[in-house]
């Protein structure tokens, strides 16, 4: 059994997980503490938040995501592919700027309109 | 003259003027200092915001960025780059813009959405030399994520607030090294989920019931000494450990910035350092509201957003319907375990169902019950199995209860074990 801090969301549920017994979710407040309980034993993913270069705005940088939550282990990695990334504005949120970063499936896209 | 001047064009001042656009004002004016709208959520580059509001998770420029669409398909007038130097009983607003120079506008209603500021090294009074290299962590937010600069690479923290646990994982993900996140509480400030995400994941120590004793440096930090404290938050001899970095993060809690609301004599109140408010968010001063950071700190934006669309709404119907003096008034009171609470003031008639009560407790409590009783009458008991400083708490009481209470509604925390 492992207890686990759900970040799903703010509340924070505190869940157990019984490893044991095909990693069934106790303490959850909603279907999403269940699913985060059992992926974070199976496979942890987050979501990767940074900026990239930007000319042409007001400000010299543009925030940028994944477009899904990629391997825990490869947050490093995909932080490090942004560094070549240069943009021109006008962008607008949701533009994708990196397809398929580092072979994850999610795409690196725009968070702001600039 | 406009029916409404929000203050403040960051999540609180944009809800509630669309809010007040909804319920039907149509001569709405947003003044905000910065060049855009959108406030602190335009450097908070991280996800986690609108899980309530939108159900889905935002990074924070998007999330303003919704508000600022919605505001776009309104007629509300924005005037950026200016800056309220004052409000009068009158509810004549002072202003002095870039382009537009120096105003004075009259309002039928005005929201203060003025949100918050950090506390400073200054506030926490910490011993040692003064090198450059101590930033608050929301200024070094605004480096790395606004400017593009990274303000340091060998780095503690001092305070675990959310912004300060944010910052540990920005600053370790753009390359820095955090060594140490120092909390003089024995609990953490900050989110659950942000010790989990920001410290957890990268193996950044927290130190609870520790704090800095000492910074070192003549141009730059190059050392911070940490301490023990014991019950009493007083530093123990002996317990010093010396970290060597270029960096000290401030994440030391956050005032909300009420000058304006002084300087107009609206009552302010000492708990929240924000305006005293009724259920409907209004002030002492009638017809001005208060709403967001500016009345009291929020842990998530969720909330700012509905709390300053109730004010939103309350300003459009001050000034459609010029609401008669109230009749009773129920003082609301923090009982043993509970801080402060919002609203201070309750006028039983004008609510219509429910009235929402939000509160902070002051220690972590398991199974508890959250009591309101009125005098030595208990009027209504809430069973919650977790309770943290760090986290809002709120009730909603419904209008038959209310008219049970006399004078006062006291809350206060009662711990089951």
């Amino acid at each position: 059994m492992k207890e686990l801090i759900c970040i799903t969301c703010p509340k924070g549920c505190h869940l157990k997980v019984d490893e044991e017994n095909g990693y069934a979710v106790t303490g959850n407040a909603c279907p999403r503490g269940e699913a985060y309980g059992r992926a974070e034993l199976i496979h942890p993913t987050r979501v990767v938040t940074s900026t990239v270069r930007c000319t042409g705005g007001s400000r010299p940088r543009c925030p940028v995501k994944t477009s899904a939550p990629v391997p825990k282990d490869k947050m490093f990695d995909v932080i490090s592919a942004l560094d070549a990334i240069c943009l021109q504005a006008p962008v607008r949120i949701g533009q994708v700027v990196l397809p398929d970063v580092c072979g994850t499936g999610a795409d690196i896209v725009v968070t702001k309109n600039i | 003259m406009y029916d409404l001047i929000v203050i403040g064009g960051g999540p609180a001042g944009l809800a509630a003027a669309c809010s007040a656009w909804e319920s039907g004002l149509r001569s709405i004016l947003i003044v905000e200092r910065d060049q855009e709208l959108g406030g602190i959520l335009n450097q908070c580059i991280h996800s986690g915001f609108g899980l309530q509001y939108f159900k889905e998770e935002l990074t924070g420029p998007e999330y303003a960025a919704r508000f600022v669409e919605l505001l776009s398909q309104t007629g509300v007038e924005v005037r950026l780059d200016t800056m309220v130097l004052d409000i009068t009983p009158e509810r004549e607003v002072h202003m002095v813009g870039k382009t537009t120079g120096y105003r004075i506008e009259k309002a039928r209603a005005i929201v203060l959405a003025m949100g918050c500021r950090e506390r400073t090294r200054g506030a926490i009074a910490i011993p040692g030399t003064r090198p450059a290299g101590v930033f608050t962590a929301g200024a070094a937010q605004r480096y790395v994520n606004v400017e593009g600069y990274l303000p340091g690479r060998q780095v503690v923290i001092l305070g675990s607030g959310d912004i300060g646990l944010i910052m540990a994982r920005r600053m370790t993900l753009e390359g820095a090294k955090v060594l140490a996140c120092v909390e003089v509480m024995p609990y953490s400030g900050g989110l659950n989920r942000n010790i989990v995400q920001c410290l957890q994941d990268f193996s950044i120590p927290l130190y609870l019931s520790h704090t800095v004793t000492d910074i070192r440096g003549k141009e730059r930090v190059e050392q911070v000494v940490v301490s023990e404290v014991g019950p009493d938050r007083r530093p123990i001899p002996g317990t010093e450990m010396i970290f060597d970095c270029d960096t000290l993060l401030l994440s030391v809690g956050l005032l909300p910035e009420n000058e304006l609301t002084q300087q107009a004599g609206i009552a302010i109140d000492p708990r929240t350092r924000g305006a005293v408010v009724y259920e409907n968010m209004e002030t002492s001063m009638p017809g001005v509201f208060a709403c967001g950071n500016v009345c009291h700190v929020h842990d998530l934006v969720d909330y700012v957003t509905a709390e300053s669309q109730r004010a939103g709404a309350a300003a459009s119907a001050y000034v459609q319907s010029s609401p008669a003096p109230s009749g009773p008034v129920l003082e609301v009171k923090n009982g043993p375990g509970v801080t402060y609470t919002v609203p201070q003031k309750i006028r039983p008639e004008r609510v219509e169902k429910n009235c929402g009560i939000f509160f902070r407790v002051n220690r972590i409590c398991g199974d508890s019950e959250i009591v309101v009783s009125s005098g030595e009458t208990e009027i209504a008991r809430f069973k919650r199995e977790h309770l943290a400083p760090g986290e809002m708490e709120h009730i909603s009481l419904p209008r038959v209860l209310l008219d049970r209470a006399d004078d006062t509604l006291t809350v206060s925390i009662r711990e089951v074990n």
